[in-house]
């Protein structure tokens, strides 16, 4: 008697552990699948794509995606596309480059005004999409080629630059070592305190607002991720902080960038999680008409998710801008599509409601990563672009493929 | 004249709910065939499995067609025979001519290629069949109701029709187009074409019916010789609604309060059809502790007059006024009705009342996060203990709020968006067709609850096509037929058999 009691809460824990991996295997397969790029190009790449160096250049190199990506992420989640976020960002830094080098403005007054001119675009996008229900496809794809015009005319063809150091430092400024005792304290010859001692404390903070959240789950009877996930998990990516934080504080310390992208990450992902503004947008995805009948108002929040993408856009073309250090027409191109394919890797659906920052932030460090490895291995752009479609389509397909099994 | 068709009885369940019972329906070679009942009564079902819709295999029963037993496994099948259904909704291709609409998977063609001069030569011919003198060029879009109804009938002879089904035809129909189709139907019946007609309009079906079948909850009730003196309104109209009512609602003692809500002069516009009036000078009331009921066929206007009054959610050029406790109120947008103190439960909640792929704590909260959050940022905690205490008080059955709703049966979804306007806090609710598709336990349950609503002094305005379901929970009935409302009856005036007659006779 007693051990078939036994028997049965053993193959009930079993069968809750394989039913929590099946619901949340697309959350642990991205991370997952992150981990086994990351791991292929060390191997190929002959460990060059963990070196200092090159941990800061992904960065650098991905920080303007990862940023658009949060806007991106509201703006599908909303259940539309912005396809003019390439050419916003071509169009913000030539106009900051004709701000900076020809009418010689300061860079604080160079930045908010193309911030707000970032917000103005976004508006005038998404007044028609809101307010006149023009699909948002045509709208931002009208808005794509007009801003790609207008940086040209902006430029007149030419590339215009080069910037000064102060604006220069927004994208490749890093964070000076504010602790530099620690590095005497534990010998180092070179080696970056305050990253460190930033990375570790990050790395605890997510341990106990993790386990924080799980006490609080289980108080109110949710469905808790099994032990072994939470340890699993949270040790790896405490770990992986601790560890890119060592590298990178081996190199030059915390790139600037990754301060703003990783404090927008953390600002996003509140919002969406934990925000009425958040809920609404995922309701208004989920089912606009139902959202609309439960008193949202749909077409204000539509709007601002496309003012707040036009800002972000404005953003990436300032960083994009100062890490070239020079505005060129071509600037941006095409990397609406790296945004947006970043997002749907990440896990959101093109019909709307369903997608997550913290999905479209992993997305798109796989892009990245595929891009740096690849082209660390010599791997011409043809390949690159073949492979990358790809893996774009296995992920969407492996989500599709997940929703059908479980209904 | 022998049997053209006999389904011999027809059984039918879908998950939870048996829609036909042992239904059996003879019709004859060259007559024309009225089909009757309420809203649910099956009759729309037992059409579906004839025409193949639900394939042989997917019900019980026999259908013998032309003297063999017919298994159809799609409509495709059916139409081979001559079966032809032309559902209330017309399947027109709006931008399409009358002559692409007819020959619609069907072209006059070889090898692919479309013959047009064919085509619109046998065009010519069919709509002179039916009496309608348009040019085949045109788009079925710029002609009115009337007329697309009498392309879906060329359709039909186009595809060498023997028996045609039509669902409502003449429900959007003005007098005069009604008239004409129906005579179309007799000079059709001359020709040899044999109809089955599903119709409320009781004066038509007596009209141009040979016989008559009325079905019920599922269930042959009777048929009719119409050509004998045997049949009279009346007697259709008994056999339509008479069912018991025992101890199918909870007991509750009326004790009207004060008019909470009032609404005068309510007009309302078609959206697109800017020309079409849906609602007319709709005025009634809703006292506190009341429940009233709003009666009527589909089409008649009710969920246009609710949605018209909850935020201007439906329809254009709305006027009249909306008053709580007799002073006006803004109901110009959704969140205003909400803040005046309105909750409005949608008929379709799938698709109008649910977020199906959130869980059932999310779409609790969802008309009301200010009151879960502060300065913006949600509380889970208070959501989850707000959702809990719903889920315990109204017994939706579920382990948890953290289920997905698209998950929940029928019923418990229904709880769940009940759930979510009980906590918006309303002084009244508009539910409209609260238990359509729910089983009989879960009605119960929420008649429950609708009585608790009252009790605790809310007024409630219920739409339903139900009759039982209206004589057994309200205090009041207005009845509504083509928009307006057509009259009023107190619990103790009304019966079902009253409420029919306002509607076929208005």
């Amino acid at each position: 008697m007693a051990t078939d009691t036994a028997e049965t809460t053993e193959g009930a824990r079993d069968r809750s552990v394989s039913h929590y991996l099946a619901n949340h295997l697309r959350d642990y397969g991205m991370v997952l699948a992150l981990i086994a790029i990351m791991a292929f190009f060390q191997f190929t790449t002959n460990g060059t794509l963990l070196r200092p160096v090159n941990i800061t250049n992904l960065f650098l190199q991905n920080s303007y995606i990862i940023i658009m990506a949060l806007g991106m992420l509201l703006v599908i989640v909303a259940g539309h596309i912005d396809l003019s976020v390439g050419s916003v960002v071509g169009f913000v830094g030539a106009l900051a480059a004709v701000m900076m080098v020809e009418w010689g403005w300061s860079i604080y007054l160079t930045i908010p005004a193309c911030l707000l001119v970032g917000i103005l675009i976004g508006a005038a996008q998404g007044y028609w999409i809101a307010y006149w229900r023009i699909p948002s496809f045509i709208v931002t794809l009208a808005g794509m080629l007009v801003f790609r015009g207008a940086s040209l005319w902006l430029l007149e063809g030419q590339s215009v630059g080069p910037f000064p150091r102060e604006f220069q430092a927004l994208s490749t400024g890093f964070i000076p070592d504010l602790l530099p005792f620690i590095k005497d304290m534990f010998g180092f010859e070179r080696m970056n305190g305050f990253a460190v001692v930033t990375g570790i404390v990050i790395a605890g903070l997510i341990i106990w607002m993790g386990l924080q959240s799980r006490a609080r789950n289980r108080a109110y009877g949710m469905v808790a991720e099994p032990m072994v996930f939470f340890v699993v998990r949270n040790l790896l990516v405490a770990g992986a902080i601790v560890f890119v934080s060592y590298k990178l504080a081996t190199f030059r310390g915390l790139p600037n960038v990754l301060i703003t992208m990783g404090i927008l990450t953390i600002v996003y992902a509140f919002l969406t999680e934990s925000t009425t503004l958040g809920r609404r947008v995922y309701a208004l995805g989920g089912n606009e008409k139902a959202a609309k009948l439960s008193g949202i108002r749909t077409e204000r929040l539509t709007f601002l998710t496309f003012v707040n993408m036009g800002m972000l856009a404005a953003l990436a073309g300032l960083i994009f801008a100062a890490r070239l250090n020079t505005a060129t027409p071509k600037a941006g191109v095409s990397f609406e599509l790296d945004v947006i394919a970043a997002v749907f890797i990440g896990g959101a659906s093109m019909s709307g409601g369903v997608g997550k920052i913290i999905g479209a932030v992993v997305g798109a460090f796989i892009m990245g990563v595929m891009n740096n490895g690849m082209s660390i291995m010599g791997i011409g752009i043809d390949y690159q672009q073949v492979i990358k479609g790809l893996v774009l389509l296995a992920a969407v397909i492996f989500d599709v493929y997940n929703k059908n099994k479980q209904s | 004249m022998k049997p053209l068709l006999e389904m011999r009885s027809i059984t039918k369940t879908f998950p939870g709910v048996k829609a036909l019972n042992a239904v059996s329906l003879t019709v004859m070679e060259g007559e024309i065939h009225a089909l009757v009942g309420e809203n649910g009564a099956g009759k729309s079902t037992l059409m579906k499995v004839l025409s193949g819709v639900y394939p042989a295999g997917s019900y019980e029963g026999e259908i013998h067609y032309d003297g063999r037993l017919a298994q159809f496994s799609g409509i495709r099948q059916s139409e081979a025979v001559g079966i032809i259904i032309i559902h209330q909704e017309l399947a027109l291709v709006p931008l399409l001519s009358i002559a692409e609409n007819l020959f619609i998977g069907n072209e006059c063609a070889s090898r692919g290629k479309v013959d047009w001069h064919e085509t619109f030569q046998r065009t010519e011919a069919l709509l002179k069949k039916v009496g309608l003198s348009e040019a085949p060029g045109t788009l079925v879009d710029r002609i009115g109701v009337g007329k697309q109804q009498l392309v879906e009938i060329a359709k039909a002879l186009s595809k060498d029709v023997r028996l045609l089904i039509l669902d409502e035809p003449t429900s959007a129909l003005s007098e005069k187009d009604s008239q004409k189709l129906l005579d179309l139907l007799i000079e059709l019946k001359a020709q040899g074409v044999t109809s089955i007609i599903i119709s409320h309009k009781l004066n038509e079906v007596r009209s141009i019916a040979d016989r008559v079948t009325v079905i019920r909850d599922g269930a042959t009730i009777s048929t009719l010789d119409a050509r004998g003196a045997e049949i009279t309104e009346d007697r259709i109209i008994r056999d339509m609604v008479g069912r018991d009512m025992a101890q199918r609602f909870p007991a509750r003692e009326s004790n009207p309060g004060d008019v909470l809500m009032e609404v005068r002069d309510w007009n309302v516009w078609h959206p697109e059809h800017t020309e079409r009036q849906v609602i007319r000078n709709a005025g009634l009331n809703v006292r506190a502790g009341e429940v009233v009921g709003i009666a009527g066929l589909m089409g008649s206007g009710r969920t246009e007059l609710a949605m018209s009054i909850f935020g201007k959610s439906y329809g254009r050029r709305i006027s009249g006024e909306v008053l709580i406790e007799g002073s006006p109120v803004d109901v110009s947008t959704v969140d205003r009705a909400i803040a005046a103190g309105l909750a409005y439960v949608t008929e379709d909640r799938k698709k109008l009342g649910l977020v199906l792929d959130e869980t059932i704590q999310r779409n609790i909260t969802l008309a009301n996060l200010p009151k879960v959050s502060n300065y913006g940022v949600i509380s889970e905690a208070q959501e989850i203990r707000i959702a809990e205490g719903y889920r315990k008080a109204i017994n939706i059955r579920t382990p948890g709020v953290f289920q997905k709703v698209v998950n929940l049966s029928g019923g418990n979804q229904q709880k769940v968006v009940l759930s979510k306007w009980l906590f918006a806090d309303p002084r009244v609710l508009i539910l409209d067709e609260p238990t359509r598709g729910i089983d009989v336990g879960a009605k119960y349950e929420i008649y429950g609850i609708i009585n608790q609503l009252v009790a605790d002094g809310r007024g409630v305005l219920m739409i339903s096509s139900e009759l039982p379901e209206l004589l057994g929970m309200c205090d009041r009935i207005y009845v509504m037929n083509e928009g307006a409302l057509v009259g009023e009856l107190s619990a103790a005036d009304a019966s079902q058999e009253r409420i029919m007659s306002f509607i076929v006779r208005s």
